[in-house]
């Protein structure tokens, strides 16, 4: 099966994506930025940078990680911003028909990823009317990605997801390739496919990769973790021949270990954290961490069995090439997070994967109005009692948008939610006391970790130093941090909100999904404080969740309906699911 | 906002305090400074952090009603000119790139011409448009429209630069900014209950006079003077699409039904959709006026709405995609003319407020009134219409 790219033609396998398939073809980049005309391709892989847009059947501006190759599909490069399509040539989300205008249910449930399909589960099982909201073709979110027809070799925990899926099937009207683009109180959820309006609202939005700038770090080649993950989870192509893996955090072995298996020559792990810090958190986090030690080992045997080096207390300076990547250049940290100097390498590659983490999903929460707090690994988290309760009635938040802790925690926190709602109207959970104590004390076990994990893999205090006047620090509207240091210097910023709007960092596709964190900290740094969480909430609030054409929000009434196998249609629908009259009823 | 530990502010005593570092307080700044004036500019937020940093940034000529509104603008308009020469046009993103107003309807179109006849009498200058002429402007633009004027002497800049550089400017010529600084009093106890200082946060600082420039919450500022200033929020949400080509939408193009949007009374909501281009390739779409207070809820009909009349004016927008909004809190005095010069109640204190949704047009004449006021010089255009007296 093909599709054609700028007159070429692109073989690609069912279920890529169309940046997938350009990958493998040996395309690493189809856009050119804006102001610089520099070369932009594949970065998050998960539909949030928005660095990969390309022109697809004469639609500007869609994201290639997100679009399923179709046999036919006429794929163009875009520089710059694409031009707006021919008017009438409609939205362009995919919108099938005959589906219904609206649902209103008991519980919707926002994120099919670990906790999002625990929670909705859970309520579905106590016997609420459920509707599940998620962007994927697939169940699953970024942990349990995969393709069509996987069988889950290679995947964690993959029963789990076999049993949370099959009981969502059985009892949940799941809404596939729906974006969330606005959340109104009381609620209703404005989506790509309809709108949903329900009493209860679980947001489990997860979180995307955490991103440092360093020189280089926009060259084609340069990919998330996560987006390597993605990639090869999703679409089953390699990110490179020769790939460098860096950053901090457990993530970078799992990623290395699957690229090795996929027939890619890992050239070094690079972490900056020191796992022997874990020893310095006591017992309970200790505890924890032996219930990872079996699976830490299992990806140590592959790196040594592939002899591929890993390296502690070390960092990412530079990467470098003409047009895409050829070498990155890595150095020692010493104990206060600073660069050793005259300890840095180059390393020949065609591909880096670099994470520093992740950071939660914050538009819906931040939109309703739920409390935050910087969480332990100094990202802004949703705050959440044991039960997910957020600050806002009936709005609850499980798995990681209440702090990154792992796929166990988030399905925990998941049925913890699900039991929750379930007592909320009155009903028995549907599992019982033993059960829920279990819960809450293996949340409280791994939300004990989690800390102990970002302490030891937090990103190194010096990661600032190594920025040069030129070097991006957002990529989408392409700002240089001379202009962020201007911003405060000069110009009189304050904080992150004042850097935002004086040198526009944060202000364009992404609307800071990338840069957020990492403008947030060089603010307040520049400042001379600590970030607080104002900083990070400048970057984290996005009052339209996902960009949204003016048709569709004028119409707004672009109430198309679910997309795909799932339309409710093959769904139980409960006594509390109701089509919604239509249209929508506004409120003024 | 949280309570950060506020730093001593200097116990030097200043001529002047402009409470509010926002597009008028920083023009009244750079004015004072400018005349020679000891200057310390105090605001409990960022710089530009309030209604200047929610808005367009618009310097328009094309919408302002004959009379005083109008002379101030046309002032205005010629001062921002300066300052971009002086500043340098770039670096605030000053763009003399013009407004189109057009007509739906051959009344519409009647009106508005008789409206630009008006206004040529002040030296504006409009451009009749016909409808087969509008094409030539806005080649996007919808079809089916009766006609429009061209105001070639609309300009625009970036607001929050525009402050930001203005502040700057201000600083250059001596003066102080201290963004994160509340005033939390006005001192008074010289003769006749004169305006000696602000208390802040970080201490009293002495002042021979202050400068209200604190916006849409200027009536708080007056009323730690002791007086009532009737400044109300009148909400406006902005849409921002994602980049475009240049050249997608030219100009500053409205329907000349805004005018008569701004001018109204209604607490209700009014919109009427302003489209125009940036230099960052977005295209922003104000602007609704509602009376709502000071809440920022219930925004998705005023969206849709606003995106349903820009789709009218460029049907191009419907494809493209709304990437954020901004909601801003218009400083709104009941005859949309703003409050300029000394308040007779209390000797020392000045306003410079209530511009509604034309702050920034207006920042740099009212600046200059202000620094004509407080040295006594005499001003540039007839401050009587402004005089906050007219409320008492």
């Amino acid at each position: 099966m093909r599709f054609s790219f700028d007159g070429r033609e692109i073989p690609y396998v069912d279920g890529q994506t169309v940046a997938a398939a350009l990958w493998a073809a040996g395309v690493r980049s189809w856009r050119t930025s804006r102001e610089r005309a520099a070369p932009r391709g594949l970065f998050c892989g998960i539909g949030a940078c928005f660095d990969c847009l390309s022109t697809v059947d004469g639609q500007p501006n869609r994201r290639a990680c997100l679009v399923p190759a179709t046999a036919g599909m006429v794929v163009t490069a875009q520089s710059g911003p694409g031009a707006p399509a021919a008017p009438g040539g409609g939205p362009a989300a995919s919108t099938p028909s005959g589906a219904p205008a609206g649902r209103r249910c008991d519980v919707a449930v926002v994120g099919a990823g670990p906790a999002g399909l625990a929670a909705a589960a859970t309520a579905a099982q106590a016997g609420l009317g459920v509707v599940l909201l998620d962007a994927a073709p697939r169940a699953g979110g970024q942990f349990w990605r995969h393709r069509a027809g996987d069988t889950g070799a290679g995947h964690r925990d993959w029963a789990v997801f076999a049993g949370l899926r099959a009981e969502v099937e059985r009892l949940v009207e799941h809404w596939r390739q729906t974006e969330v683009w606005f959340v109104e109180p009381g609620f209703g959820l404005h989506t790509s496919t309809g709108v949903v309006r329900a009493d209860r609202l679980v947001l489990a939005t997860g979180a995307y990769d955490r991103t440092l700038p360093f020189p280089g770090w926009d060259l084609p080649g340069v990919v998330t973790a996560g987006g390597a993950q993605a990639l090869l989870k999703g679409s089953g192509v390699v990110v490179g021949e020769r790939v460098v893996v860096a950053g901090a955090g457990p993530f970078l072995l799992p990623v290395a270990a699957g690229l090795l298996a996929a027939g890619a020559r890992v050239e070094g792990v690079y972490e900056a954290g020191d796992p022997r810090g874990y020893l310095g958190h006591g017992r309970p986090a200790l505890a924890s961490l032996a219930g990872k030690l079996p699976e830490a080992a299992r990806y140590a045997r592959v790196l040594a069995r592939h002899r591929v080096p890993y390296h502690t207390r070390h960092t990412v300076v530079a990467a470098r090439g003409e047009g895409s990547l050829s070498e990155v250049e890595v150095a020692r940290v010493d104990q206060a997070g600073r660069v050793v100097p005259d300890s840095s390498r180059r390393i020949a590659c065609d591909a880096l994967a670099v994470g520093w983490g992740f950071t939660p999903s914050l538009e819906l929460p931040l939109a309703l109005g739920c409390a935050t707090w910087v969480g332990h690994d100094g990202s802004l988290v949703v705050a959440v009692d044991p039960a997910g309760r957020t600050s806002v009635p009936d709005v609850y938040a499980a798995g990681e948008v209440t702090g990154v802790g792992g796929a166990e925690l988030a399905v925990a926190e998941g049925r913890l939610a699900g039991a929750a709602l379930a007592l909320s109207y009155l009903r028995p959970a549907p599992f019982g006391a033993v059960e829920l104590t279990r819960l809450l004390s293996r949340r409280a076990a791994l939300r004990r970790f989690a800390a102990a994990m970002h302490a030891v893999h937090a990103p190194p205090a010096g990661w600032p130093d190594q920025l040069a006047g030129d070097t991006l620090v957002c990529r989408c509207e392409e700002v240089p941090y001379s202009r962020v240091v201007e911003a405060v210097d000069e110009l009189g910023a304050t904080d992150a909100r004042s850097v935002k709007l004086f040198a526009r960092p944060g202000m364009g596709w992404c609307q800071g999904r990338v840069c957020g964190f990492a403008t947030a900290a060089l603010a307040a740094r520049l400042c001379g404080r600590p970030v607080g969480e104002g900083d990070l909430a400048a970057f984290a609030a996005r009052p339209v969740a996902w960009p949204v054409t003016l048709g569709e929000l004028a119409g707004s009434a672009g109430l198309a309906g679910p997309a795909g196998p799932a339309a409710p249609g093959g769904s139980r629908r409960g006594p509390a699911l109701a089509p919604l009259p239509e249209p929508a009823p506004e409120q003024q | 906002m949280t309570a950060a530990r506020v730093p001593p502010v200097s116990g030097r005593a200043v001529d002047v305090v402009v409470v509010g570092a926002g597009i008028v307080g920083a023009a009244c700044a750079y004015f004072a400074a400018r005349a020679g004036l000891d200057v310390l500019v105090l605001d409990r937020g960022p710089v530009a952090g309030g209604t200047s940093g929610a808005g367009e940034g618009n310097i328009l000529i094309s919408d302002k009603l004959p009379g005083p509104e109008l002379a101030l603008a046309l002032l205005s308009a010629t001062l921002w000119r300066r300052l971009g020469e002086e500043i340098g046009a770039e670096r605030i993103e000053l763009e003399a790139k013009g407004g189109l107003v057009v007509a739906a309807t051959e009344a519409a179109l009647a009106g508005l011409a008789a409206l630009a006849a008006e206004q040529r009498t002040y030296g504006v200058r409009a451009v009749g448009v016909p409808a087969e002429g509008l094409a030539g402007y806005e080649p996007a633009l919808a079809g089916g429209l009766a006609g429009g004027a061209f105001y070639p002497d609309d300009l625009q800049v970036q607001p929050m630069l525009a402050t930001a550089h203005l502040l700057r400017a201000a600083r250059a010529a001596g003066a102080r900014v201290r963004p994160g600084v509340a005033v939390t009093g006005v001192l008074r106890g010289g003769r006749g209950g004169r305006v000696r200082g602000v208390r802040t946060a970080g201490g009293d600082v002495g002042a021979g006079a202050v400068v209200n420039a604190a916006g849409t919450w200027a009536g708080e500022v007056a009323g730690l003077a002791g007086v009532a200033l009737p400044v109300a929020p009148r909400r406006g949400f902005v849409l921002v699409t994602e980049a475009l080509p240049a050249g997608t939408v030219r100009h500053k193009v409205y329907a000349a039904e805004y005018t008569a949007t701004i001018a109204s009374d209604r607490a209700g909501l009014e919109s009427s959709a302003v489209v125009e281009g940036t230099r960052a390739g977005t295209v922003l779409v104000g602007a609704s006026r509602e009376r709502v207070g000071f809440d920022r809820g219930g925004a998705l009909p005023v969206l849709r709405r606003l995106a349903a009349q820009a789709v009218a004016l460029f049907p191009v927008l419907a494809g493209v995609r709304v990437i954020r909004y901004y909601t801003g809190f218009r400083p709104y005095c009941s005859d949309h003319l703003p409050v300029i010069g000394a308040d007779p109640r209390v000797p020392g204190l000045l306003h410079a407020c209530g511009h509604e949704g034309a702050g920034v047009g207006l920042a740099p004449g009212t600046g200059a009134l202000v620094a004509a006021a407080l040295t006594g010089a005499p001003p540039t255009l007839d401050p009587a219409p402004y005089r906050a007296g007219r409320f008492a």
